[in-house]
């Protein structure tokens, strides 16, 4: 049963709940921002924990955060911030009603998420997987440091980017999907506000790497 | 007329006029057709269900913990099934019953209702997020077959990242029951900010909406921290990181303060909405105008708000700052401003109002009452001094139980008595229902009363038995004793309500001449809620306007009381 059959006075593009479309896209725009309130709490107490024990160990997570390849993770800065400037495009297209630029933008979104996964298990995670940095397989024989704290450092470190990894990853399929129903013409993307939605969930999965990488990454002495 | 579904996201067909008859209950009977349903108001009959399933599960939990305390030597369980006794107890009431009762139940079925909207911004959200509420109870319950847990529901690590029990199965369940309550939350934000009918302004919502709205401001943003919190613990049994484990560099007590940053403020997801089902009970059972309806409304989120500052009362022995212990505790004495607010202004509602004292207010009066007593009691445990002889001890038990059963569930039946009629078009029979509230006060009092002179004597909380303190065993039994004859009240609604579904008198639309939205709309409601979207001309609780609806039915036993019109 599509959405046109219904008996209440408003274009076919809403739902039966709403009275009209603006209503239904500002709806789903304040559910959205709810639901990343939801996110920044959840990742909100990671980073607290993080900084609490950054706090107390100062002195030796600077010298275990030497481990880290800043190149590597400046790369992937570089690549999750045009992917983001890619999927502002996507919206506006969307926005513009033009199908082939928004599935373009979306494609260059999809590949930036890609590079980006690709960076991180391949040159930074093997190789400390490789060295025994992995939390449940933990090697550690720099002197000076204790090899308690380096783990907790490299649970954090996980624990972060693997879940800010995750995020990547449900981004991909979900954007993925979108794709999908945008190439069948789909009635249900046929405003633009599916793709405002992922697009907010994309830059927020950005802001996320934006914190995570100067506080791995940059740490001063 | 043909029967139309709501299947979520999909569009509905008006109803048509001569389908008064016709109402969410009958409009379909395939199972399907509920299983799939984006009505909120079915979906509100399915948590009904299942929450009231959990519900028996945690009081056969309650019950067996009290057996067996009767005795000082215990009998009949080992220590280590105590232990998960009485987990299974406190993990089953509180993320199974206590958190999504009235909120999944009544916010669900009502809200739309209240505010003059057809459905919940978010349909298939909702039906999801019962999903979730089932499949995370058949993880929890497997996690209890499948050998138990025996952390307590706090979980507290490194106990809990250590123990070779089922904590990763049910922490698992746990962190999809979360999801599941923050559905919910998101869902009524988004429906109470944008889906409001025209004239239904912030300042005429009924106040079991604003509690409601506060209460999901609660659950948007202290669930995922929570969940966050459940899930290190669950990796560090699954992949050993140290985040809270002192033998990898961590800190327990960090556990503690992010698992009661949420914790705390879901004591207030709790009883928020029952605090908002009283307000309508007192009003409409008064028949008189709320009085300081908006102090009402703004001490629920004044409660939001304070509820997330003062999680350190939990902590005042386990090792944090004594400054820190100073502060939590003033704080934790100012949030009993917004709560005294409360009970102030729904003693001056009762003032001159003409009480009808209909079950549905029998439960509100007995809120009240142990409300007030678990309420002052709690400044006892914020105040530093008091609580370091008081806490873990039965003390603090009876306090939260007055909080949450003698709060949170009194409301709950409150709703149900008030609400049952337009649920399901039918009265249940006001005598066996009286009677049933006042089993349900004694019975309760006659549990936890002795609990808190045995707890201040010094009786510890979590204890199998209690040989080296026998003087205890005449409040243990009396406890007991208690326990039972709350059994026979809460059995008794079980009983006469679904009674009640085939053989209960038909009722009209406004059976309780009450004032709102939801009573206004036909008894069970249609599909769409309204034939046609309200336009709302007056405020909350407006008894200066004559009876909105004259139709109720003259056979109602409820007419009896109706002394004057």
């Amino acid at each position: 049963m599509s959405a046109a059959a219904h008996g209440h006075d408003h274009d076919d593009l809403v739902f039966h709940q709403f009275e009209d479309l603006p209503q239904q896209r500002e709806s789903y725009i304040v559910g959205m921002w709810a639901f990343l309130v939801t996110e920044v709490m959840f990742f909100g107490g990671l980073f607290l924990a993080y900084i609490l024990y950054r706090m107390k160990y100062q002195p030796y997570f600077f010298e275990i955060h030497k481990e880290l390849n800043i190149g590597l993770g400046g790369l992937n800065t570089v690549v999750l911030l045009f992917s983001s400037f890619a999927m502002a495009m996507a919206v506006y297209s969307h926005q513009m009603k033009r199908k082939k630029p928004t599935l373009g933008w979306l494609t260059v979104v999809q590949l930036c998420a890609a590079a980006f996964l690709f960076i991180k298990l391949v040159f930074e995670w093997s190789h400390k997987i490789h060295v025994g940095h992995v939390p449940w397989a933990f090697q550690w024989n720099e002197p000076g440091v204790p090899p308690e704290i380096a783990k907790l450092f490299f649970s954090m470190y996980f624990g972060m980017t693997g879940l800010h990894g995750l995020h990547v990853l449900i981004g991909m399929i979900i954007i993925g999907a979108l794709q999908y129903l945008i190439w069948k013409d789909a009635y249900s993307v046929k405003d633009y506000i599916p793709t405002e939605m992922i697009g907010l969930y994309w830059h927020f999965v950005d802001i996320v790497w934006i914190f995570l990488f100067p506080l791995f990454y940059l740490m001063p002495q | 007329m043909s029967a139309t579904v709501v299947t979520p996201g999909e569009a509905v067909q008006a109803p048509e006029p001569e389908s008064s008859s016709v109402n969410y209950l009958n409009v379909s009977h395939t199972l399907r057709s509920w299983l799939l349903t984006g009505d909120h108001k079915r979906i509100a009959v399915l948590y009904l269900i299942s929450v009231t399933f959990f519900f028996f599960l945690g009081s056969i939990a309650a019950s067996l913990v009290r057996i067996e305390l009767m005795s000082p030597n215990g009998l009949m369980m080992e220590s280590e099934t105590y232990n998960k006794m009485f987990s299974a107890h406190g993990i089953i009431m509180i993320f199974f019953f206590l958190i999504p009762s009235i909120p999944a139940i009544f916010g669900n079925f009502l809200i739309p209702i209240m505010i003059g909207a057809r459905d919940l911004a978010f349909p298939r959200l909702n039906l999801a997020s019962w999903y979730m509420y089932m499949i995370a109870g058949v993880l929890v319950l497997m996690s209890f077959l499948m050998g138990g847990v025996e952390s307590g529901w706090t979980f507290y690590t490194p106990y809990s990242s250590l123990t070779t029990s089922q904590v990763t199965l049910c922490l698992i369940g746990l962190f999809i029951m979360g999801f599941s309550s923050i559905a919910t939350g998101l869902n009524f934000i988004v429906t109470i900010h944008k889906m409001r009918a025209p004239g239904m302004t912030w300042d005429r919502l009924p106040l079991f909406v604003w509690a409601h709205y506060a209460t999901s401001i609660i659950i948007i943003l202290g669930t995922p921290v929570v969940a966050i919190t459940l899930l290190l613990v669950v990796m560090e049994r699954m992949f050993d990181i140290g985040v809270f484990n002192p033998a990898n560099g961590g800190d327990p007590v960090l556990f503690q303060h992010m698992f009661w940053f949420y914790s705390h403020p879901a004591v207030y997801i709790m009883v928020l909405p029952g605090m908002g089902v009283i307000s309508e009970l007192i009003s409409n059972f008064s028949q008189k105008r709320t009085f300081g309806y908006h102090m009402i409304a703004y001490s629920s989120l004044a409660i939001a708000l304070l509820g997330f500052l003062v999680w350190g009362h939990h902590m005042f022995v386990a090792g944090q700052s004594m400054y820190q212990g100073v502060v939590f505790s003033l704080l934790s004495f100012i949030l009993a401003v917004p709560s005294a607010i409360k009970v102030f202004n729904w003693t001056a509602t009762i003032y001159k109002g003409q009480v009808r004292l209909q079950t549905p207010m029998v439960y509100a009066l007995g809120f009240l009452g142990l409300f007030l007593i678990g309420g002052l009691t709690g400044l006892y445990l914020a105040c530093l001094a008091t609580d370091v002889h008081l806490t873990a001890t039965y003390f603090i038990v009876a306090h939260f139980h007055y909080v949450m059963v003698g709060g949170a569930m009194v409301a709950f039946l409150g709703a149900l008595h008030y609400w049952w009629p337009k649920m399901f078009g039918r009265m249940y029979p006001d005598s066996w229902g009286k009677m049933s509230a006042l089993l349900v006060f004694v019975g309760f009092n006659l549990t936890f009363f002795p609990q808190f002179v045995m707890g201040y004597m010094g009786m510890p909380r979590r204890y199998h038995y209690y040989y080296f303190a026998p003087e205890f065993q005449p409040y243990h039994i009396a406890s007991t004793l208690g326990s039972s004859v709350l059994a026979v009240g809460l059995i008794l609604p079980a009983l006469y309500l679904t009674w009640s579904l085939k053989y209960g008198k038909k009722v009209g639309p406004n059976p309780w001449n009450a004032r709102g939205l939801e009573w206004e709309t036909a008894s069970p409601p249609i599909t769409t809620n309204f034939e046609q979207i309200p336009i709302v001309e007056h405020e909350a609780y407006d008894f200066d306007h004559g009876p909105i609806d004259d139709t109720w039915d003259e056979e109602s036993p409820i007419r009896a009381h109706e002394v004057k019109r």
